[in-house]
Protein backbone atom coordinates (compact mmCIF):
# COMPACT_ATOMS: atom_id res chain seq x y z
CA UNK A 1 0.00 0.00 0.00
CA UNK A 2 1.91 3.36 -1.06
CA UNK A 3 1.53 6.48 1.04
CA UNK A 4 -1.27 8.41 -0.96
CA UNK A 5 -3.82 5.57 -0.01
CA UNK A 6 -2.61 5.05 3.44
CA UNK A 7 -3.28 8.82 4.12
CA UNK A 8 -6.69 8.45 2.36
CA UNK A 9 -7.37 5.58 4.57
CA UNK A 10 -7.04 7.38 7.52
CA UNK A 11 -8.90 10.43 6.31
CA UNK A 12 -11.86 8.10 5.88
CA UNK A 13 -11.37 6.18 9.32
CA UNK A 14 -11.23 10.14 11.23
CA UNK A 15 -14.08 11.28 8.98
CA UNK A 16 -16.23 8.34 9.51
CA UNK A 17 -15.53 8.33 13.16
CA UNK A 18 -16.09 12.12 13.67
CA UNK A 19 -19.41 11.41 11.91
CA UNK A 20 -20.70 8.63 14.49
CA UNK A 21 -19.41 10.82 17.45
CA UNK A 22 -22.54 13.09 15.92
CA UNK A 23 -24.81 10.12 15.36
CA UNK A 24 -24.73 8.64 18.52
CA UNK A 25 -25.19 11.07 21.03
CA UNK A 26 -28.71 11.85 19.00
CA UNK A 27 -29.26 8.02 18.80
CA UNK A 28 -28.45 7.63 22.96
CA UNK A 29 -31.14 10.99 23.95
CA UNK A 30 -33.99 9.11 21.61
CA UNK A 31 -33.54 6.07 23.06
CA UNK A 32 -33.18 7.20 26.46
CA UNK A 33 -36.74 9.02 25.96
CA UNK A 34 -37.86 6.07 24.32
CA UNK A 35 -37.55 4.01 26.76
CA UNK A 36 -38.64 5.61 29.92
CA UNK A 37 -41.65 7.17 28.12
CA UNK A 38 -42.83 4.49 25.51
CA UNK A 39 -44.74 2.65 28.89
CA UNK A 40 -46.86 5.65 29.43
CA UNK A 41 -48.19 6.21 25.87
CA UNK A 42 -51.60 4.63 25.70
CA UNK A 43 -54.43 5.27 23.77
CA UNK A 44 -56.49 7.25 26.46
CA UNK A 45 -52.83 9.44 27.27
CA UNK A 46 -52.92 10.62 23.27
CA UNK A 47 -56.39 11.50 23.23
CA UNK A 48 -57.86 12.64 26.28
CA UNK A 49 -57.48 15.61 28.51
CA UNK A 50 -55.21 15.81 31.43
CA UNK A 51 -56.75 15.26 34.38
CA UNK A 52 -56.19 15.80 38.18
CA UNK A 53 -53.69 18.69 38.27
CA UNK A 54 -52.26 16.77 35.14
CA UNK A 55 -51.17 13.77 37.26
CA UNK A 56 -53.21 11.49 34.87
CA UNK A 57 -55.04 11.70 32.20
CA UNK A 58 -53.48 12.44 28.63
CA UNK A 59 -51.83 15.28 26.61
CA UNK A 60 -54.33 15.82 23.73
CA UNK A 61 -55.30 19.30 23.95
CA UNK A 62 -51.17 19.85 24.26
CA UNK A 63 -50.71 18.07 20.87
CA UNK A 64 -53.27 19.97 19.19
CA UNK A 65 -51.88 23.20 20.48
CA UNK A 66 -48.72 22.67 19.50
CA UNK A 67 -49.80 20.94 15.91
CA UNK A 68 -52.11 24.09 15.84
CA UNK A 69 -49.20 26.71 16.90
CA UNK A 70 -46.72 24.99 14.11
CA UNK A 71 -49.31 25.46 11.07
CA UNK A 72 -49.88 28.87 11.98
CA UNK A 73 -46.43 29.61 12.38
CA UNK A 74 -46.02 27.72 8.86
CA UNK A 75 -48.95 30.44 7.59
CA UNK A 76 -46.91 33.19 7.97
CA UNK A 77 -43.39 32.65 8.33
CA UNK A 78 -43.40 30.56 4.80
CA UNK A 79 -44.74 33.31 2.42
CA UNK A 80 -42.97 36.09 4.11
CA UNK A 81 -39.63 33.75 4.31
CA UNK A 82 -39.89 32.78 0.92
CA UNK A 83 -40.88 36.13 -0.85
CA UNK A 84 -38.47 38.18 1.24
CA UNK A 85 -35.66 36.17 0.05
CA UNK A 86 -37.11 35.67 -3.81
CA UNK A 87 -36.75 39.82 -3.42
CA UNK A 88 -33.14 40.16 -1.91
CA UNK A 89 -32.13 36.91 -4.03
CA UNK A 90 -33.81 38.22 -7.65
CA UNK A 91 -34.56 41.71 -7.70
CA UNK A 92 -32.87 43.67 -4.98
CA UNK A 93 -29.87 45.64 -6.03
CA UNK A 94 -26.53 45.45 -3.90
CA UNK A 95 -26.50 48.53 -1.97
CA UNK A 96 -26.43 49.66 1.58
CA UNK A 97 -29.67 49.10 2.76
CA UNK A 98 -30.15 46.02 0.96
CA UNK A 99 -26.46 44.90 2.60
CA UNK A 100 -28.19 46.10 6.16
CA UNK A 101 -31.18 43.76 6.02
CA UNK A 102 -29.35 40.68 5.02
CA UNK A 103 -26.73 41.45 8.03
CA UNK A 104 -29.44 41.67 9.95
CA UNK A 105 -31.34 38.40 9.15
CA UNK A 106 -28.45 36.91 10.15
CA UNK A 107 -28.00 38.78 13.31
CA UNK A 108 -31.64 37.80 14.03
CA UNK A 109 -30.97 34.08 13.74
CA UNK A 110 -28.97 34.51 16.62
CA UNK A 111 -30.81 36.23 19.31
CA UNK A 112 -31.96 34.11 22.09
CA UNK A 113 -35.69 32.88 21.99
CA UNK A 114 -37.49 34.60 25.17
CA UNK A 115 -35.94 37.94 23.67
CA UNK A 116 -38.98 36.88 21.06
CA UNK A 117 -41.07 35.94 23.46
CA UNK A 118 -41.04 39.64 25.59
CA UNK A 119 -41.18 41.24 21.69
CA UNK A 120 -44.04 38.86 20.91
CA UNK A 121 -45.45 39.75 24.00
CA UNK A 122 -45.39 43.44 24.00
CA UNK A 123 -45.94 43.57 20.33
CA UNK A 124 -49.06 41.14 19.95
CA UNK A 125 -50.38 40.61 23.64
CA UNK A 126 -50.39 43.51 24.59
CA UNK A 127 -50.57 47.02 21.49
CA UNK A 128 -52.56 45.08 18.74
CA UNK A 129 -54.60 43.55 21.71
CA UNK A 130 -54.26 40.00 20.34
CA UNK A 131 -54.40 38.78 23.84
CA UNK A 132 -52.55 35.39 25.03
CA UNK A 133 -53.72 33.51 22.10
CA UNK A 134 -52.97 31.19 19.34
CA UNK A 135 -52.75 34.37 17.18
CA UNK A 136 -50.27 36.12 19.22
CA UNK A 137 -48.31 32.53 19.49
CA UNK A 138 -48.10 31.87 15.92
CA UNK A 139 -47.20 35.46 15.52
CA UNK A 140 -43.94 35.02 17.83
CA UNK A 141 -43.04 31.73 17.12
CA UNK A 142 -43.36 33.25 12.30
CA UNK A 143 -40.81 35.80 13.13
CA UNK A 144 -38.31 33.79 15.20
CA UNK A 145 -38.59 31.36 12.66
CA UNK A 146 -38.37 33.98 9.66
CA UNK A 147 -34.29 34.35 9.51
CA UNK A 148 -34.02 30.73 9.37
CA UNK A 149 -36.45 30.59 6.38
CA UNK A 150 -35.30 33.44 4.73
CA UNK A 151 -31.54 32.30 4.94
CA UNK A 152 -32.11 28.73 3.78
CA UNK A 153 -34.56 29.90 1.15
CA UNK A 154 -31.72 32.61 -0.45
CA UNK A 155 -29.08 29.96 -0.30
CA UNK A 156 -31.69 27.84 -2.07
CA UNK A 157 -32.28 29.94 -4.87
CA UNK A 158 -28.70 31.10 -4.73
CA UNK A 159 -27.89 27.69 -5.46
CA UNK A 160 -29.85 27.73 -9.18
CA UNK A 161 -27.26 27.95 -11.65
CA UNK A 162 -27.43 31.44 -13.45
CA UNK A 163 -27.53 29.84 -16.80
CA UNK A 164 -31.31 29.13 -15.94
CA UNK A 165 -32.38 32.36 -15.43
CA UNK A 166 -29.90 33.69 -18.49
CA UNK A 167 -31.72 31.37 -20.69
CA UNK A 168 -35.01 32.34 -19.63
CA UNK A 169 -34.62 36.10 -19.70
CA UNK A 170 -32.86 35.85 -23.47
CA UNK A 171 -36.29 34.14 -24.70
CA UNK A 172 -38.14 37.52 -23.44
CA UNK A 173 -39.71 36.40 -19.91
CA UNK A 174 -40.15 38.50 -17.19
CA UNK A 175 -37.83 38.62 -14.67
CA UNK A 176 -41.26 36.76 -12.59
CA UNK A 177 -41.55 34.16 -15.17
CA UNK A 178 -38.14 33.51 -14.96
CA UNK A 179 -38.35 33.36 -10.69
CA UNK A 180 -41.59 31.66 -11.38
CA UNK A 181 -40.43 28.74 -13.65
CA UNK A 182 -37.11 28.49 -13.85
CA UNK A 183 -35.60 29.63 -10.57
CA UNK A 184 -38.38 28.52 -7.91
CA UNK A 185 -39.27 25.07 -8.69
CA UNK A 186 -35.30 24.08 -8.58
CA UNK A 187 -34.90 25.96 -5.10
CA UNK A 188 -37.89 24.35 -3.52
CA UNK A 189 -35.97 21.48 -2.12
CA UNK A 190 -33.72 23.67 -0.37
CA UNK A 191 -36.54 26.01 0.52
CA UNK A 192 -38.02 23.26 2.38
CA UNK A 193 -35.25 21.93 4.33
CA UNK A 194 -34.81 25.07 5.73
CA UNK A 195 -38.40 25.28 6.55
CA UNK A 196 -39.09 22.39 8.34
CA UNK A 197 -35.76 23.05 10.17
CA UNK A 198 -36.98 26.01 11.60
CA UNK A 199 -40.46 24.81 12.07
CA UNK A 200 -39.38 22.16 13.90
CA UNK A 201 -37.50 23.96 15.99
CA UNK A 202 -40.57 26.45 16.68
CA UNK A 203 -42.71 23.15 17.48
CA UNK A 204 -40.20 22.60 20.62
CA UNK A 205 -39.81 26.28 21.88
CA UNK A 206 -41.15 27.03 25.33
CA UNK A 207 -39.72 30.98 25.57
CA UNK A 208 -41.64 32.60 22.66
CA UNK A 209 -45.04 30.67 23.47
CA UNK A 210 -44.57 31.88 27.76
CA UNK A 211 -46.62 34.87 27.42
CA UNK A 212 -47.73 34.73 24.04
CA UNK A 213 -50.28 31.48 23.93
CA UNK A 214 -49.06 28.81 26.13
CA UNK A 215 -52.08 27.49 28.89
CA UNK A 216 -50.63 26.03 32.40
CA UNK A 217 -53.61 23.96 32.64
CA UNK A 218 -56.32 24.21 29.97
CA UNK A 219 -57.97 20.56 29.55
CA UNK A 220 -60.15 21.58 26.15
CA UNK A 221 -59.67 22.16 23.13
CA UNK A 222 -59.54 25.97 21.56
CA UNK A 223 -62.12 27.66 20.64
CA UNK A 224 -60.61 29.85 17.56
CA UNK A 225 -57.52 31.92 16.94
CA UNK A 226 -57.82 33.95 20.12
CA UNK A 227 -58.22 31.35 22.73
CA UNK A 228 -55.34 30.22 24.53
CA UNK A 229 -53.99 26.76 24.34
CA UNK A 230 -51.62 24.28 26.17
CA UNK A 231 -48.29 23.49 23.73
CA UNK A 232 -46.17 20.22 24.43
CA UNK A 233 -42.83 22.26 25.16
CA UNK A 234 -44.57 24.26 28.20
CA UNK A 235 -46.57 21.37 29.24
CA UNK A 236 -43.35 19.33 29.88
CA UNK A 237 -41.82 22.11 31.10
CA UNK A 238 -44.51 22.28 33.54
CA UNK A 239 -45.38 18.75 34.73
CA UNK A 240 -41.35 18.46 35.32
CA UNK A 241 -40.94 21.62 37.34
CA UNK A 242 -44.34 22.86 38.49
CA UNK A 243 -46.52 20.26 39.69
CA UNK A 244 -44.86 17.85 42.37
CA UNK A 245 -45.11 14.35 42.69
CA UNK A 246 -45.62 13.43 38.66
CA UNK A 247 -44.17 9.83 37.65
CA UNK A 248 -41.58 10.68 35.68
CA UNK A 249 -42.56 8.55 32.82
CA UNK A 250 -45.58 10.86 32.05
CA UNK A 251 -42.44 14.12 30.94
CA UNK A 252 -40.78 11.38 29.06
CA UNK A 253 -43.39 10.08 27.07
CA UNK A 254 -44.71 13.80 26.67
CA UNK A 255 -41.07 14.08 25.01
CA UNK A 256 -41.37 11.39 23.16
CA UNK A 257 -44.54 12.52 21.64
CA UNK A 258 -42.62 15.93 20.50
CA UNK A 259 -39.84 14.23 18.90
CA UNK A 260 -42.43 12.27 16.95
CA UNK A 261 -44.64 15.34 15.89
CA UNK A 262 -40.94 16.71 14.67
CA UNK A 263 -39.58 13.47 13.04
CA UNK A 264 -43.43 13.43 11.07
CA UNK A 265 -42.54 16.94 10.18
CA UNK A 266 -39.07 15.98 8.59
CA UNK A 267 -40.61 12.82 6.84
CA UNK A 268 -43.18 15.14 5.37
CA UNK A 269 -40.19 16.97 3.87
CA UNK A 270 -38.43 14.08 2.85
CA UNK A 271 -40.96 13.03 0.85
CA UNK A 272 -41.74 16.05 -0.82
CA UNK A 273 -38.18 16.52 -1.51
CA UNK A 274 -38.00 13.70 -3.20
CA UNK A 275 -41.14 14.48 -5.16
CA UNK A 276 -39.30 18.15 -6.21
CA UNK A 277 -36.00 16.84 -7.13
CA UNK A 278 -38.03 14.08 -9.44
CA UNK A 279 -39.25 16.95 -11.81
CA UNK A 280 -35.60 18.50 -13.24
CA UNK A 281 -34.97 16.05 -15.52
CA UNK A 282 -31.29 14.63 -15.85
CA UNK B 1 -23.98 51.94 -45.81
CA UNK B 2 -26.61 49.06 -46.01
CA UNK B 3 -30.00 48.34 -47.53
CA UNK B 4 -32.97 48.34 -44.96
CA UNK B 5 -30.59 48.31 -42.12
CA UNK B 6 -32.55 46.08 -39.24
CA UNK B 7 -29.74 46.68 -36.67
CA UNK B 8 -27.54 49.75 -36.02
CA UNK B 9 -25.61 51.20 -33.36
CA UNK B 10 -24.30 54.88 -33.34
CA UNK B 11 -20.88 55.35 -30.88
CA UNK B 12 -21.92 52.49 -28.90
CA UNK B 13 -19.74 52.63 -26.07
CA UNK B 14 -19.80 50.01 -23.55
CA UNK B 15 -18.51 49.24 -19.85
CA UNK B 16 -17.79 47.02 -17.19
CA UNK B 17 -17.44 48.97 -14.27
CA UNK B 18 -13.91 51.14 -15.19
CA UNK B 19 -13.33 48.34 -18.35
CA UNK B 20 -14.05 49.82 -21.33
CA UNK B 21 -15.14 47.12 -23.00
CA UNK B 22 -16.46 48.41 -26.86
CA UNK B 23 -15.16 51.98 -28.14
CA UNK B 24 -17.52 53.97 -30.43
CA UNK B 25 -18.85 51.24 -32.28
CA UNK B 26 -21.05 52.55 -35.39
CA UNK B 27 -22.66 49.61 -37.63
CA UNK B 28 -25.32 48.68 -39.85
CA UNK B 29 -26.40 45.35 -40.20
CA UNK B 30 -28.92 44.01 -43.13
CA UNK B 31 -32.25 42.23 -43.04
CA UNK B 32 -31.82 38.55 -44.14
CA UNK B 33 -27.96 38.97 -43.46
CA UNK B 34 -25.38 36.71 -42.06
CA UNK B 35 -23.08 38.74 -40.54
CA UNK B 36 -19.84 37.21 -39.33
CA UNK B 37 -17.51 38.70 -36.03
CA UNK B 38 -14.36 37.79 -35.71
CA UNK B 39 -11.67 38.64 -33.21
CA UNK B 40 -9.52 37.30 -30.25
CA UNK B 41 -10.70 36.81 -27.16
CA UNK B 42 -11.25 40.30 -24.88
CA UNK B 43 -11.68 42.21 -28.37
CA UNK B 44 -15.26 43.13 -27.28
CA UNK B 45 -17.30 40.64 -30.06
CA UNK B 46 -19.56 38.88 -26.90
CA UNK B 47 -20.17 42.62 -25.40
CA UNK B 48 -21.11 43.84 -28.92
CA UNK B 49 -23.71 40.73 -29.26
CA UNK B 50 -24.98 40.89 -25.83
CA UNK B 51 -25.59 44.84 -25.98
CA UNK B 52 -28.23 44.35 -29.02
CA UNK B 53 -30.77 42.87 -26.65
CA UNK B 54 -29.38 44.47 -23.56
CA UNK B 55 -28.60 40.67 -22.02
CA UNK B 56 -25.37 43.01 -20.68
CA UNK B 57 -27.10 44.55 -17.94
CA UNK B 58 -27.54 41.16 -15.98
CA UNK B 59 -24.16 42.56 -14.71
CA UNK B 60 -24.64 45.18 -12.47
CA UNK B 61 -21.51 46.99 -12.99
CA UNK B 62 -22.41 47.16 -17.20
CA UNK B 63 -23.45 50.38 -18.54
CA UNK B 64 -23.40 52.13 -21.85
CA UNK B 65 -23.55 54.75 -24.36
CA UNK B 66 -24.79 55.83 -27.74
CA UNK B 67 -27.73 53.94 -29.28
CA UNK B 68 -28.77 51.35 -30.69
CA UNK B 69 -31.63 50.87 -32.93
CA UNK B 70 -33.95 47.48 -34.06
CA UNK B 71 -35.79 47.93 -36.93
CA UNK B 72 -35.35 51.85 -36.85
CA UNK B 73 -36.20 52.23 -33.08
CA UNK B 74 -33.99 52.80 -30.22
CA UNK B 75 -34.37 49.64 -28.13
CA UNK B 76 -34.00 51.54 -24.85
CA UNK B 77 -37.51 52.15 -25.69
CA UNK B 78 -39.00 48.68 -26.36
CA UNK B 79 -39.88 46.33 -23.36
CA UNK B 80 -37.07 44.29 -22.74
CA UNK B 81 -39.31 40.63 -22.95
CA UNK B 82 -39.98 42.07 -26.32
CA UNK B 83 -36.84 42.80 -27.59
CA UNK B 84 -35.17 39.48 -26.19
CA UNK B 85 -38.57 38.12 -28.40
CA UNK B 86 -37.47 39.82 -31.31
CA UNK B 87 -33.65 39.52 -30.65
CA UNK B 88 -32.77 35.97 -29.88
CA UNK B 89 -29.80 34.67 -28.70
CA UNK B 90 -27.84 31.24 -28.90
CA UNK B 91 -24.83 30.96 -26.25
CA UNK B 92 -21.00 29.78 -26.56
CA UNK B 93 -21.59 26.39 -24.42
CA UNK B 94 -25.35 24.51 -25.02
CA UNK B 95 -27.21 25.68 -22.62
CA UNK B 96 -30.79 23.38 -21.77
CA UNK B 97 -32.87 23.99 -18.62
CA UNK B 98 -33.22 20.78 -16.81
CA UNK B 99 -36.95 19.66 -18.16
CA UNK B 100 -38.15 17.79 -21.16
CA UNK B 101 -36.72 18.57 -24.87
CA UNK B 102 -40.26 19.36 -26.00
CA UNK B 103 -40.60 21.48 -22.64
CA UNK B 104 -37.19 23.33 -23.57
CA UNK B 105 -38.57 24.22 -26.89
CA UNK B 106 -42.31 25.41 -25.48
CA UNK B 107 -40.93 27.55 -23.07
CA UNK B 108 -40.26 30.92 -25.10
CA UNK B 109 -43.62 30.76 -26.54
CA UNK B 110 -45.43 29.19 -23.13
CA UNK B 111 -43.94 32.64 -21.77
CA UNK B 112 -45.40 34.57 -24.14
CA UNK B 113 -49.18 33.53 -23.80
CA UNK B 114 -49.13 30.15 -26.30
CA UNK B 115 -51.40 27.94 -24.12
CA UNK B 116 -52.95 26.30 -26.21
CA UNK B 117 -51.29 22.13 -26.32
CA UNK B 118 -52.05 21.95 -30.42
CA UNK B 119 -50.33 25.22 -31.36
CA UNK B 120 -47.46 24.75 -28.81
CA UNK B 121 -46.71 20.63 -30.74
CA UNK B 122 -46.93 22.87 -34.00
CA UNK B 123 -44.44 25.68 -33.42
CA UNK B 124 -41.98 22.97 -31.42
CA UNK B 125 -42.04 20.96 -34.52
CA UNK B 126 -41.50 23.92 -36.77
CA UNK B 127 -38.80 25.12 -34.87
CA UNK B 128 -36.86 21.45 -34.44
CA UNK B 129 -37.79 21.00 -37.84
CA UNK B 130 -35.99 24.27 -39.39
CA UNK B 131 -33.31 23.95 -36.85
CA UNK B 132 -32.10 20.33 -38.10
CA UNK B 133 -32.72 17.91 -35.23
CA UNK B 134 -36.51 17.10 -35.26
CA UNK B 135 -35.62 13.46 -37.36
CA UNK B 136 -33.49 12.94 -34.08
CA UNK B 137 -35.72 13.59 -31.21
CA UNK B 138 -39.37 13.22 -32.92
CA UNK B 139 -39.81 10.18 -30.95
CA UNK B 140 -38.84 11.07 -27.46
CA UNK B 141 -39.62 14.58 -27.08
CA UNK B 142 -40.72 14.10 -23.79
CA UNK B 143 -36.73 12.67 -22.56
CA UNK B 144 -34.42 14.88 -20.56
CA UNK B 145 -33.12 18.00 -23.23
CA UNK B 146 -29.89 17.18 -20.61
CA UNK B 147 -29.40 13.81 -22.16
CA UNK B 148 -28.93 15.25 -25.73
CA UNK B 149 -25.11 14.94 -27.17
CA UNK B 150 -23.63 18.35 -26.99
CA UNK B 151 -24.52 19.37 -31.12
CA UNK B 152 -28.30 18.15 -30.24
CA UNK B 153 -28.38 20.59 -27.74
CA UNK B 154 -27.03 23.65 -29.73
CA UNK B 155 -29.60 22.94 -32.45
CA UNK B 156 -32.05 22.41 -29.19
CA UNK B 157 -31.08 25.89 -28.89
CA UNK B 158 -31.29 27.12 -31.81
CA UNK B 159 -34.95 25.57 -31.83
CA UNK B 160 -35.44 27.17 -28.56
CA UNK B 161 -34.66 30.70 -29.62
CA UNK B 162 -36.68 29.76 -32.97
CA UNK B 163 -39.95 29.25 -30.96
CA UNK B 164 -40.42 32.54 -30.64
CA UNK B 165 -40.29 34.04 -33.78
CA UNK B 166 -37.24 36.52 -33.49
CA UNK B 167 -36.43 38.76 -36.46
CA UNK B 168 -32.75 38.69 -35.41
CA UNK B 169 -30.77 35.60 -34.15
CA UNK B 170 -27.20 36.20 -32.21
CA UNK B 171 -24.93 33.37 -32.12
CA UNK B 172 -22.06 33.68 -29.41
CA UNK B 173 -19.45 30.85 -30.54
CA UNK B 174 -22.04 28.52 -31.25
CA UNK B 175 -19.53 25.61 -32.10
CA UNK B 176 -16.79 26.56 -29.87
CA UNK B 177 -17.22 23.25 -27.53
CA UNK B 178 -18.71 21.34 -30.68
CA UNK B 179 -16.94 18.49 -33.26
CA UNK B 180 -16.42 19.13 -37.00
CA UNK B 181 -19.67 17.46 -37.74
CA UNK B 182 -21.86 18.77 -35.24
CA UNK B 183 -20.40 22.11 -36.19
CA UNK B 184 -21.31 21.76 -39.89
CA UNK B 185 -25.14 20.64 -38.83
CA UNK B 186 -25.50 24.29 -36.98
CA UNK B 187 -24.04 26.07 -40.33
CA UNK B 188 -26.50 23.91 -42.46
CA UNK B 189 -29.09 25.29 -40.06
CA UNK B 190 -28.28 28.92 -40.22
CA UNK B 191 -27.97 28.80 -44.09
CA UNK B 192 -31.51 27.49 -44.26
CA UNK B 193 -32.95 30.26 -41.77
CA UNK B 194 -30.97 32.80 -44.13
CA UNK B 195 -34.47 33.29 -45.76
CA UNK B 196 -36.02 34.39 -42.61
CA UNK B 197 -34.18 35.49 -39.84
CA UNK B 198 -31.05 38.29 -39.54
CA UNK B 199 -27.94 36.57 -38.21
CA UNK B 200 -24.95 37.76 -36.62
CA UNK B 201 -22.33 35.50 -35.87
CA UNK B 202 -19.70 35.86 -33.48
CA UNK B 203 -16.69 33.36 -33.62
CA UNK B 204 -13.58 32.64 -32.56
CA UNK B 205 -12.78 30.06 -36.02
CA UNK B 206 -11.99 32.50 -38.79
CA UNK B 207 -12.55 29.64 -41.20
CA UNK B 208 -16.29 29.39 -39.99
CA UNK B 209 -16.66 33.42 -40.56
CA UNK B 210 -15.44 32.84 -44.12
CA UNK B 211 -17.53 29.96 -44.74
CA UNK B 212 -20.85 31.19 -43.12
CA UNK B 213 -21.02 34.98 -43.42
CA UNK B 214 -21.92 37.30 -46.35
CA UNK B 215 -20.09 40.24 -44.52
CA UNK B 216 -17.45 40.44 -41.82
CA UNK B 217 -16.57 42.38 -39.06
CA UNK B 218 -12.93 42.74 -37.35
CA UNK B 219 -13.25 43.25 -33.69
CA UNK B 220 -10.07 43.98 -31.66
CA UNK B 221 -9.61 45.71 -28.13
CA UNK B 222 -13.09 47.05 -28.05
CA UNK B 223 -12.83 48.78 -31.42
CA UNK B 224 -14.30 47.83 -34.90
CA UNK B 225 -11.34 47.63 -37.42
CA UNK B 226 -12.76 46.79 -40.26
CA UNK B 227 -16.09 45.54 -41.66
CA UNK B 228 -17.23 44.63 -45.42
CA UNK B 229 -18.03 41.57 -47.68
CA UNK B 230 -16.07 38.57 -46.49
CA UNK B 231 -14.16 37.76 -49.45
CA UNK B 232 -12.50 40.70 -49.59
CA UNK B 233 -11.77 40.93 -45.72
CA UNK B 234 -10.19 37.47 -46.10
CA UNK B 235 -8.53 38.33 -49.58
CA UNK B 236 -7.39 41.93 -49.06
CA UNK B 237 -7.89 43.47 -45.71
CA UNK B 238 -7.78 47.30 -45.72
CA UNK B 239 -6.08 46.96 -42.08
CA UNK B 240 -2.76 45.42 -41.62
CA UNK B 241 -4.23 44.61 -38.23
CA UNK B 242 -6.88 42.21 -39.82
CA UNK B 243 -5.04 40.95 -42.18
CA UNK B 244 -2.42 40.09 -39.40
CA UNK B 245 -5.10 38.56 -37.45
CA UNK B 246 -6.70 36.11 -40.34
CA UNK B 247 -3.12 35.51 -41.48
CA UNK B 248 -2.79 34.30 -38.00
CA UNK B 249 0.12 36.39 -36.91
CA UNK B 250 -1.70 36.62 -33.40
CA UNK B 251 -4.63 36.10 -31.87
Amino acid sequence: MNEARLRQNIAFTVLGAVTLLIVIPILLVILYVAINGAGAITWSFLTEAPRNGMKAGGIFPAIVGTILLVIGTMLFSLPLGVLSAIYLVEYASDNLFTRMIKLSVVNLSGIPSIVYGLFGFTAFVLVLRFGTSILAGSLTLAIMSLPVIITASKEALESVPFTYREISLSLGATRWQTVRYCVLPYAIPGILTGTVLSLSRAAGETAPILFTVAAFYLPRLPRGAFDQVMALPYHLYVISTQVPNIPLSLSFATALVLIAIVFLMNLVSVILRAHYRKKRLW
Amino acid sequence: MVNEPIVQTFDLNCYFGSVHALKNVNIEIARNEILGIIGPANSGKTTFLRAINRLNYLQRTYSQTGEILLGGRDIRKINDNLLRKKVGIIFALPQVLPISIFDNVAYGPKVHGTTNKETLSRIVEEALKKAYLWEEVKDRLKDPAVRLSGGQQQRLCIARTLAVEPEVILYDEPCSGLDPISTAKVEDAMQQLKADYTQILVTNNTKQASRVSERCAFFLMGELVEIGPTHDLFTHPGDTRTDDYITGRFG
